[in-house]
């Protein structure tokens, strides 16, 4: 299985190891990786700022970067998102893109759908607080939403129950968004940050250790707030704790 | 042209592909026992109800709102416990005074607790409205599961007013605190009657 | 809004209201327990999807027959005794108010909710005309006595304290000082209110749906005030948008099975009333009202947000909303849903709305006419930035990020410069005011290697 490794800008630049891990998981359950060099940004951020013009571009850098791969896997909820949701408005229903579109894939949905994982070998024995990306969880359905009616299911969360040791905290909000949001953690940053310290003290009350997600966005906004409150919750990509990665000091 | 030319026109030359009527073949909840959930559902909008098996009178007469009540309206066929008579009272203004309203009702909704009501045969809407208190009588058999049931049994071919009725007035507009009997009712009373 | 301020600026009315953090928390939890509420409503009704998919396709065909439907909607409502008016906007609605108003000689009107009247900024009209209007929702009711307007469409006094509405009523009704049992002062507006129906020589109401097939229109309310105001006066005024039609009585069944639940967490309003023309002796006067829908109407993008029944569900659920309060949207209709309509009808006054928002996309899973808020958020901050509403810096900002992403090379060697940069220079230097991510948060702590340095140490 030829898979071509679509990893987000800001992991690229400041969270290389959650990359690291996606490379890994993907070798042990018997895929060929690449990361193509050529690739840098899916474009969410302009797009998100209403910039088309400037997104259209990097739209297209992707289709044709991207084309020659089995599957494009990537370790983001929201950049996955953009490519197989937002980039029709680019493509208009370009052969190229229709193609592409159905190959890619965020990491847990790859490893539970295609890859077929059922379980995964390893120990993690802390509380775990699983943040729900909002982006992979209601544009990729990657998980039963709660405002929704119907059977309960969480795909990254199936992948973790199967770590030994592992225990999952109840949250109050279980699928409240944490404020990030792209530009709008900087537009709108009293708003952002009251979310984002809501969705900590959350947590907190349900004894939360290590705070997980499938989007590192979210993890990193979290992971700021954290530091500066000096918070003792760890921050881990579900990728990471997956590959077996310890919690960090 | 008229505004309603001109509303017309615009609104036609912005139309979209027009779409299929679609047909109500939902599935909808029901109820092993409609009248036990209905019972349920409109306790816990703060309202009551009571299975009535033989004497209508004397079920309204233990109630609460009864022994308080000074002048009452009745419109319940064979209960003659009214000292008002609705249909020769002219402003529906001096209904002000009127404690106990007990009106039929000409069926009820398991799923909201609701019953429907209307102004047929009863002249004065303000009724159900005006009263501090409101007692409906509806026969056990006229207890449905759902609203889609309800809208098979209502036509609006004529002039009229009707209604669905689901518990007391109520108010929740003070920092979120449900206050019972705002402005209509303070209470609401629904007597199911008629063997099981 | 101030005078200088050409667009609402949502940010900064959000940073003062979040500003008051035990405020904002409490505002915040009173929304989220009605969200709660809806929930719990929803899973009682294993059908509640499909609920929502028949909602959406009923109004998506309405809309595509909209002009038919009107017609027939005048013609059976006429045909039972109702009069129809049309108005092409918010003035045209006001002056047909007015005349009907004159031409029956009322000084006194009771009004209960009608979001449309508000949209039209009826009541300064009329009493600009020397006619007293008093709302008779006790929320509604609160907000017109503080000379404000509805924070939210359902719960429109939602951002108000107890304490604060005790001081009120002790000031204007005169009841206890320091008093603040909601009963209490519930039963005290309970008393005159009551004196307001009695005297009131007209009743306005809004509208809920309007059915075509039969002419009626359909009021939904807990406190009985729509029925108060138009049972006592001869005259019923009622007010609505063009888009509140439904094609059949039947449709009610899935509408009014959806928007307690959605709005209050209920399974049905204490009233749903169905008015087919006049009450005996009586008049009905019904307004039907385009003011920027027909517009609306011709937008592929935006035409879906015309479903909307007003429920407030999407604001119930928003993160933003809840966390910012309805005035900071400066608009009638505040929210997910208020930051398409507004912004769609004037773009340069409201171009901050559709940006205040995370696209968490919770609202589009609320909505029960599954209009796609979060999708139409962001086509609308499309709009704004072709209409040239951004600005200069944030255009900036992203041609040059775009710039810089179409050149690998170039992406690599500022990646590198930017995290050598965050290691080296002081922390003054890194947080300060140019600096608004890192106002409350850190920055990630800036590894030594980005991923593509580590990928091709690990290939060699």
């Amino acid at each position: 299985m030829r898979v071509g490794l679509f990893i987000p800008c800001y992991i690229d630049q400041f969270y290389p190891d959650v990359g690291l891990a996606t490379l890994e998981l993907l070798e042990r359950y018997g895929c060929e990786v690449d990361f193509p060099r050529a690739q840098t940004c899916c474009g969410q951020p302009m797009a998100n700022t209403g910039c088309t013009n400037d997104t259209r571009p990097l739209a297209e850098r992707f289709l044709q970067i991207f084309e020659g791969y089995e599957y494009v896997v990537c370790p983001s909820g929201s950049c996955t998102a953009m490519v197989r949701v937002h980039y029709e408005e680019y493509f208009h229903g370009d052969a190229r893109y229709e193609a592409l579109r159905k190959r890619v894939f965020e990491l847990s949905e790859f490893l539970v759908d295609v890859l077929q994982v059922s379980a995964v070998q390893g120990r993690f024995p802390y509380r775990v607080g699983m943040h729900q990306s909002c982006h992979g969880l209601r544009e990729l359905r990657l998980g039963s939403s709660s405002e929704m009616v119907g059977p309960t299911f969480n795909k990254g969360r199936q992948l973790l129950q199967s770590l030994e040791g592992i225990e999952f905290v109840t949250l109050t909000r279980p699928d409240e968004c944490c404020g990030f949001g792209g530009t709008f953690a900087v537009n709108e940053e009293a708003v952002s940050c009251m979310m984002g310290l809501d969705r900590l003290h959350d947590h907190e009350q349900a004894g939360t250790q290590v705070l997980t997600a499938n989007d590192m966005s979210c993890l990193m906004h979290l992971q700021g707030l954290i530091l500066r409150q000096k918070k003792s919750i760890k921050v881990m990509h579900l990728a990471q704790i997956l590959a077996g990665r310890e919690v960090p000091k | 042209m008229s505004t309603k030319q001109a509303i017309l026109d615009r609104i036609r030359k912005h139309l979209p592909q027009a779409t299929e009527l679609p047909a109500l073949d939902l599935p909808a909840i029901t109820f092993p026992d409609p009248v036990a959930q209905f019972s349920e559902v409109l306790a816990s909008v703060g309202g009551s109800c009571l299975s009535v098996a033989e004497d209508l009178a004397q079920a309204v007469r233990t109630l609460p709102c009864f022994a308080s009540a000074r002048q009452i309206v009745c419109q319940v066929e064979g209960l003659p416990l009214g000292n008002k008579n609705l249909s020769e009272i002219a402003d529906p203004h001096d209904l002000n005074d009127v404690d106990l309203a007990i009106m039929p009702g000409d069926f009820a909704v398991a799923e909201n607790g609701a019953v429907w009501v209307s102004d047929r045969s009863v002249r004065h809407r303000a009724i159900y409205f005006l009263a501090q208190h409101l007692v409906l009588v509806v026969a056990r058999a006229h207890v449905i599961d759902n609203l889609h049931q309800a809208y098979a049994r209502l036509e609006f071919a004529e002039r009229g007013y009707g209604l669905f009725i689901s518990g007391p007035s109520k108010t929740a507009d003070i920092e979120q605190s449900l206050v019972i009997g705002a402005h209509g009712p303070r209470s609401l009373t629904v007597l199911v009657v008629g063997g099981l | 809004m101030s005078a200088t301020e050409i667009t609402v600026d949502h940010p900064q009315r959000a940073k003062a209201f979040v500003h008051n953090d035990s405020r904002a928390h409490w505002h915040d939890q009173a929304l989220w327990f009605v969200r709660v509420k809806r929930d719990r409503m929803a899973q009682s009704l294993p059908e509640w999807e499909q609920l929502r998919a028949k909602a959406s396709q009923i109004k998506t065909h309405t809309i595509s027959r909209l002009a038919d439907y009107l017609e027939q909607f005048e013609r059976e409502a006429t045909k039972r005794g109702a009069v129809v008016h049309w108005a092409a906007d918010a003035a045209e609605h006001n002056e047909i108010v007015l005349r009907l108003l004159r031409e029956h000689g009322v000084k006194k009107v009771a009004k209960s909710k009608s979001m449309l009247t508000e949209e039209c900024h009826l009541n300064p009209f009329l009493e600009r005309h020397g006619i007293e209007v008093i709302d008779t929702d006790l929320g509604e009711w609160i907000v017109q006595l503080r000379h404000e307007t509805p924070s939210h469409i359902v719960l429109p006094a939602i951002h108000i304290k107890k304490e604060e509405v005790g001081a009120l009523f002790h000031e204007r009704l005169g009841t206890d000082a320091g008093a603040t049992d909601p009963k209490y002062l519930a039963e005290a507006a309970r008393q005159k209110l009551r004196e307001v129906f009695l005297s009131a020589e007209a009743g306005i109401t809004g509208v809920n749906f309007a059915v075509a097939e039969t002419g009626g229109i359909v009021v939904c309310t807990n406190e009985g005030n729509a029925d108060l105001g138009t049972a006592l006066p001869k005259l019923h005024i009622a007010c609505l948008g063009l888009e509140k039609l439904i094609p059949r009585a039947a449709d009610l069944g899935v509408f009014l099975r959806l928007l307690a639940r959605s709005a209050t967490g209920q399974p049905i309003t204490s009233y749903s009333s169905h008015f087919h023309g006049p009450a005996p002796g009586g008049e009905l006067h019904i307004v039907l009202v385009d003011n920027g829908r027909s517009n609306i109407l011709g937008s592929d993008d935006y035409r879906r947000s015309l479903h909307c029944i007003r429920c407030g569900a999407c604001m119930n659920t928003c993160p933003v909303y809840r966390r910012s309060g309805g005035h900071s949207y400066g608009a009638t209709v505040p929210g997910p849903i208020g930051s398409i309509l507004n912004p769609a009808r004037d773009l340069q006054k409201y171009a901050k709305l559709p940006s205040a928002c995370s696209l968490c996309a919770s609202c589009t899973d609320v909505c029960p006419v599954k209009i796609n808020l979060h999708e139409q958020l962001l086509t609308l901050r499309r709009d704004v930035a072709r209409a040239g509403h951004l600005s200069r810096g944030k255009r900036f900002m992203m041609r040059s990020a775009s710039f810089v992403f179409r050149r690998p090379r170039l992406y690599s060697a500022l990646g590198k410069f930017g995290r050598w940069s965050l290691r080296w220079l002081p922390r003054f230097m890194i947080y300060g005011p140019w600096n608004p991510w890192g106002k409350q948060r850190d920055l990630p702590p800036p590894p030594r290697r980005s991923f593509r340095d580590e990928f091709r140490r690990r290939q060699a």
